[in-house]
């Protein structure tokens, strides 16, 4: 069953300066689950991305991945230990191939077999990006760029991947079709952490998911629930519900 | 001599002088790629590395012009004051990062640059008080070899000027991108905080810029005493800002546009103070500088930013 936690946040506390921004946020993601993040802007979603990857450290409470603490770890440590992110605006190399890019995504791990059979592995999933390989990262369409940017990220044959906001500015062709892949990844057995501004989709590929509201964990649950609760269906579901 | 053998015997010495500036140049362009910093340090990294070179060249039994080598002395000798030179200067420059730039990585505002001019100022006087205020005959091992191009005269210091530039140059480029740590330096310059999320140790990117940015400066003073005889504490200022000049020209942050901007502001002082006058070697330097940034402001190579989303 999915109960093994693989990452644990528990009475975390994030400031910028005077400014609080998570507020004793707990969260519990099990070895392979899907697990969206719901919330409005400024809600703290990526915060929570930044405080996993370790770019803001928490002031209070902890941070857990496969049942150890990290939230003193550097970040190259926490990549180390298989947390790969997909950045929110995709943020690639712009000057470097597509090749290139994905090499970084593996940037703390050798070359060698295991290094071939990711990048093969990656290619199958994403044809193009294959066939885009030799090209400069920034001058491919946003949708090919995702492509990349989830590509990356498989890179580091991570065990966690955290997602922050991959439809954005996407095409709803491509945001399909992204959302398709992030499944079949999740089969193949890796656990997915993703703030999602497209709350329709998210919640139908989740399996669980968390609102979040000024920094606080307002509503958690699984994803047929919260799909069904009045609340977040007029909050986040209603407008996108009539398209 | 002809125009046609005066220009050519200009553009071997705008060559020689370009390769020397475009060592110092990249020196700015990689650290203002990482850190958008302009290390005025680094004019005096140069001036020390001068110095270096010449220490390291009287260690091993040469002074003024009085001993020449040649073959495999000559070789090892040349070898060693560069990779002397080189190293003590990268060295340099990893402790000046470490020791006055470190601390303020994360103050906001000019104050790391400003620092910059006050590490610049204190080698500047550690050289003056130490070595004294008087220029420094420079070694010069090599066999007066000449050829005549008509009435052009091609020494063999200017060939293995152009020998150890092209080939340090060409080492870097295939450092920064072939290699693991290159590609995270370039990964860095690009996005330092995604770099960052791929596991790249910010700060260790930091000092390879540094050291590697020092070590060319360093043998870009290595050249400037074996091309022009002599050291002395004061070169760094001129030669530096030239050099900044030229990395300003080729497009700052772009290597390819440091190596450029040596070589075009090299070749203009070379053919000003021949057909103009030498006095006014900075006036048409800086006034193309101010030409190129008013209607190209990237510089030369500048790159023109592809859109991050």
């Amino acid at each position: 069953m999915r109960d093994k936690p693989l990452l644990q946040f528990q009475g975390v506390n994030t400031y910028y300066g005077d400014l609080h921004v998570l507020k004793d946020v707990d969260y519990d993601i099990a070895d392979g689950e899907i697990v969206s993040l719901l919330g409005g802007n400024a809600s703290g979603k990526s915060t929570t991305m930044k405080t996993i990857m370790g770019v803001v450290r928490p002031v209070s409470g902890s941070v857990r991945f496969d049942g150890q603490r990290i939230d003193t770890f550097a970040t190259a440590e926490r990549v180390r230990r298989g947390i790969a992110p997909v950045l929110e605006a995709r943020r690639l190399f712009p000057r470097m191939t597509v090749f290139e890019n994905l090499e970084m995504g593996a940037y703390t791990r050798k070359r060698g077999a295991e290094f071939d059979a990711d990048l093969d592995r990656v290619y199958q999933l994403f044809p193009r990006v294959k066939e885009r390989r030799t090209q400069l990262a920034g001058t491919l369409s946003g949708g090919e760029q995702q492509m990349v940017a989830i590509g990356r990220a498989l890179m580091a044959r991570p065990r966690l991947i955290c997602m922050d906001e991959p439809s954005m500015g996407l095409s709803p062709l491509f945001v399909e079709q992204v959302f398709e892949i992030v499944q079949q990844i999740n089969r193949q057995g890796t656990t997915i952490f993703m703030v999602e501004q497209n709350a329709n989709l998210a919640l139908a590929i989740a399996h669980r998911a968390y609102v979040l509201q000024t920094g606080r964990v307002v509503l958690s649950g699984s994803a047929a629930d919260l799909r069904r609760n009045p609340a977040i269906q007029e909050a986040y579901l209603g407008e996108l519900q009539v398209t | 001599m002809t125009f046609g053998d005066l220009l050519l015997q200009q553009t071997i010495n705008g060559l020689s002088l370009g390769a020397m500036y475009a060592l110092l140049a990249l020196g700015f362009t990689l650290v203002y790629g990482i850190l958008e910093l302009i290390n005025f340090a680094h004019f005096n990294v140069f001036m020390v590395g001068s110095f270096v070179g010449l220490w390291t060249l009287q260690a091993m039994g040469l002074s003024g012009q009085s001993v020449i080598l040649t073959g495999l002395p000559l070789l090892g000798v040349m070898l060693t004051a560069l990779a002397v030179t080189m190293v003590v200067s990268g060295v340099l420059g990893v402790a000046i990062e470490r020791l006055s730039l470190r601390p303020l990585r994360n103050v906001r505002g000019p104050a790391a640059m400003i620092t910059t001019i006050g590490v610049s100022y204190v080698l500047f006087n550690i050289v003056l008080l130490t070595a004294g205020a008087d220029s420094k005959n420079y070694p010069n091992p090599l066999p007066p070899l000449t050829w005549a191009l008509g009435d052009a005269v091609l020494r063999l210091r200017e060939v293995l000027i152009w020998i150890v530039a092209v080939a340090l140059m060409l080492a870097l480029h295939l450092f920064v991108q072939r290699s693991r740590l290159g590609k995270a330096m370039r990964a860095t310059a690009q996005d330092p905080e995604a770099a960052r999320m791929m596991g790249v140790e910010v700060d260790r990117v930091i000092v390879i810029a540094f050291f590697v940015g020092s070590a060319l400066a360093g043998a870009g003073g290595l050249i400037f005493g074996l091309y022009y005889n002599f050291t002395s504490f004061i070169i760094g200022f001129t030669a530096g800002l030239r050099a900044f000049t030229a990395a300003v020209l080729g497009g700052i942050g772009n290597v390819p546009g440091a190596m450029l901007g040596g070589v075009i502001i090299g070749l203009i002082e070379a053919m000003g103070s021949q057909f103009i006058a030498a006095a006014w070697t900075d006036v048409i330097i800086f006034s193309i500088l101010v030409l190129v940034l008013v209607f190209r402001p990237a510089g030369l190579l500048g790159r023109v930013a592809p859109n991050r989303s």
